[in-house]
């Protein structure tokens, strides 16, 4: 959990309130309560690894809407459809450098990999900036438009890859040397993959952390999640902000659809709004425009529903609803609740 | 007497009075106007659509709130009928037993996804309702030893509404009145009576109420009316209404399965519907939910046509096959809400009312 913890200590670094600890112990408590469930050590290990790769992803996902959101009180119900665009941007790739991906040496691995997110990344970070500007602009402060419209435009998208793409689902494989498992320790196995995409998001997780921490504009950023207004009044263009954070989002949808894809390996057009009700409850989860709530809530779903389809998969499909109520219960705006919204 | 039926609350316009005459004339008749089952069958959808959305625009136009949890209720209906009658037979018990705790449980499931979610926001509830209805959705398709899962149920209906069934010896008006028929004006009757039930429920203080909590929710609170539950209330009713709809199209249809009730598109048609007829008029509702479903049926074909027709070319024969339905629903529903909001009873009303003006300042 060290990495939970991250969050917490920059922000007693900055002097501001004080860290909530109880969900990062609570975390913490529900991995450790699985154990005994689950009974192997090694199986919990393999359960472990995989519920914070995912959680990772949603992590990547999830980010940009909530930091939308706390910005400027949007809510994109487009945003899943940006994860599906990136997955099949990056067949761009891999359908022209399949060698690449098929060949033993790492680095040409590495390299189309790489390839795939920058190029993922580009076309959802421009994408995402022509969707704002055509879908949710003109209806700013129009809650009840906003969503219809963003909806619409949800499926309007993915209509267009089943156009461009054909309506089919598309296998891709995992770069040659990404794939398989390796072994932690006597009987412990962790597919590779899994750690890569851990680390992918750890990689994600501390530059997103060091640009709102350190940087002025991630300065501008956490003063306009808490009020808007008064960066407007001190001379920001808290409009532009908006635009450079939704196009930012976008992006890092983008990139979590290639992993998602990688993960799944299999696309399809509405991987997207699946995705998206997973990314709706985190963010329900850890309360809206909260950026440490959002991380918190994609290892607890994430968690519980590895742990889950193990113990019992026919619950597993229900238990994130139910993550989600019991949460709620005990704290209605959701873990970290930000204030003003 | 036509003042209490409709509440006081008229079409306003009389365009839209003679376009709604000829609906109801239209659906009333249908069975001896009309020949061949095709023309019964585009009546009988547009019944339960019209209270589909009806119930739909309860929420969106009248509360303000946007749930995507309408077709999950929609479900509830459907597999409630098709389950009681496919397990203890083509019985009334079965189906009343099916109807109850269909309603019952819509009703109780909205209850409690309105009192988590609109607690808060009303934004946690389009959320919600997403989140909730999707997983709906895999459970019913996974459960399949209960609900027959991708492939549906298929069950018999109460002897009386069988197709074999005569009513009369002699066909009236040349047409059997057999038990397809009587179906048939089951479904529109009770299409009908809850319709005028919903036109009274946002015609009564209650309603008004609503739409008070739409035009501004905080106001609303602080003249003391308490803005959660009367979201849930209207929620609840809402659902339930859902539930109605799709019993009776369980009836209608004989089956129930995922594409029928519970599919994300069904989600965007009622979407389309209310936006295009009007959100906060329920005469809306009629309007959009008949143009949209005479359009899918008569214009789907030809949008295949079309699709025939440009096979040479890659792209144009894509975005025109009638697979791409959809893609068009989409483009028009953003065009829809940004630049027709009022929808064609809106539009009519505000012709209407601007004749009105113009002529009693001509009086003056």
């Amino acid at each position: 959990m060290t990495d939970a913890a991250a969050p917490g200590k920059e922000e007693v670094r900055v002097g501001a309130a004080p860290i909530d600890w109880i969900p990062i112990v609570l975390t913490a408590t529900v991995a450790l309560a699985a154990l005994p469930l689950v009974g192997s050590f090694s199986t919990w290990v393999t359960l472990t690894v995989a519920g914070l790769a995912m959680g990772m992803m949603i992590f990547i996902m999830a980010s940009g809407l909530t930091l939308v959101f706390g910005l400027m009180d949007v809510i994109n119900f487009g945003h899943g459809v940006f994860i599906s665009v990136g997955a099949y941007v990056s067949l761009l790739v891999l359908w022209p450098l399949s060698g690449w991906v098929n060949s033993p040496s790492v680095a040409l691995n590495v390299g189309v990999f790489l390839l795939c997110i920058l190029l993922s990344m580009a076309a959802t970070g421009l994408f995402g900036w022509a969707f704002e500007r055509v879908i949710v602009r003109p209806v700013y402060g129009q809650h009840l438009k906003q969503i219809l419209v963003t909806m619409g435009g949800l499926i309007v998208v993915e209509q267009l890859i089943h156009v461009f793409w054909g309506p089919s689902p598309i296998t891709i494989a995992l770069p040659e040397s990404f794939r398989g498992a390796i072994a932690l320790g006597p009987g412990m196995v962790a597919e590779r993959y899994r750690l890569i995409a851990v680390a992918v998001g750890l990689v994600v997780l501390i530059a997103m952390l060091v640009i709102l921490n350190r940087t002025r504009i991630g300065l501008l950023v956490r003063a306009g999640v808490e009020n808007p207004e008064m960066v407007e009044a001190l001379g920001y263009h808290i409009r532009r902000l908006f635009v450079g954070v939704f196009v930012a989002g976008s992006a890092l949808a983008g990139l979590g659809g290639v992993l998602w894809g990688f993960y799944q390996q299999t696309l399809t057009a509405g991987m997207g709004l699946q995705v998206l009700v997973l990314i709706f409850i985190v963010v329900i989860i850890g309360g809206l425009g909260s950026i440490g709530g959002c991380f918190i809530g994609s290892l607890l779903v994430a968690l519980v529903a590895n742990y889950t389809a193990f113990l019992e998969p026919k619950i597993a499909l229900v238990s994130n609803i139910g993550l989600m109520l019991i949460v709620l219960l005990w704290r209605p705006r959701g873990l970290y609740p930000v204030a003003g919204h | 007497m036509l003042a209490r039926i409709l509440s006081r609350d008229y079409p306003r316009s009389r365009p839209l009075t003679l376009v709604l005459v000829l609906i109801l004339f239209g659906l009333a008749f249908a069975p001896f106007v009309f020949t061949g089952s095709q023309p019964l069958n585009v009546a009988a959808k547009i019944c339960v659509f019209v209270l589909l959305v009806a119930a739909y625009d309860l929420l969106l136009g009248y509360t303000g709130i946007v749930s995507f949890a309408h077709t999950m209720f929609f479900g509830i209906g459907g597999y409630g009928a098709a389950i009681a009658l496919a397990r203890l037979g083509p019985t009334w018990e079965a189906l009343g037993l099916g109807i109850v705790s269909a309603l019952v449980v819509a009703g109780l499931l909205a209850l409690v996804i309105g009192l988590f979610s609109l607690r808060v926001r009303a934004i946690f509830f389009a959320m919600i309702t997403l989140a909730v209805a999707s997983a709906f959705a895999v459970l019913a398709s996974q459960l399949s030893g209960f609900t027959g899962g991708e492939d549906g149920l298929n069950y018999q209906i109460p002897e009386v509404l069988r197709p074999a069934f005569r009513l009369l010896e002699n066909p009236v008006l040349g047409t059997n009145v057999n038990g397809r028929i009587i179906t048939y004006y089951l479904v529109f009757f009770v299409a009908l009576a809850a319709f005028l039930v919903m036109l009274r429920i946002v015609n009564s203080p209650f309603g008004r109420v609503l739409q008070a909590i739409r035009e501004n929710d905080f106001r609303a609170e602080a003249l003391g009316y308490p803005v959660v539950v009367y979201r849930s209330i209207a929620s609840v009713v809402s659902a339930v209404m859902a539930a109605l709809a799709g019993i009776v199209l369980a009836l209608w249809l004989r089956y129930t399965g995922p594409d029928t009730t519970l599919s994300f598109s069904i989600m965007i048609d009622v979407l389309l519907m209310v936006v295009i007829g009007g959100m906060g008029t329920l005469y809306g509702a009629v309007i959009g939910a008949t143009l949209m479903i005479i359009a899918e049926n008569y214009l789907q074909v030809l949008m295949g046509r079309l699709g025939e027709v440009s096979k040479g070319v890659p792209l144009l024969s894509a975005l025109f096959s009638a697979d791409r339905w959809l893609l068009w629903l989409g483009i028009l529903f953003i065009l829809s809400v940004y630049f027709f909001p009022e929808g064609v009873v809106g539009k009519l009303r505000a012709l209407a009312l601007g004749r009105r003006t113009e002529t009693s300042a001509g009086e003056r």
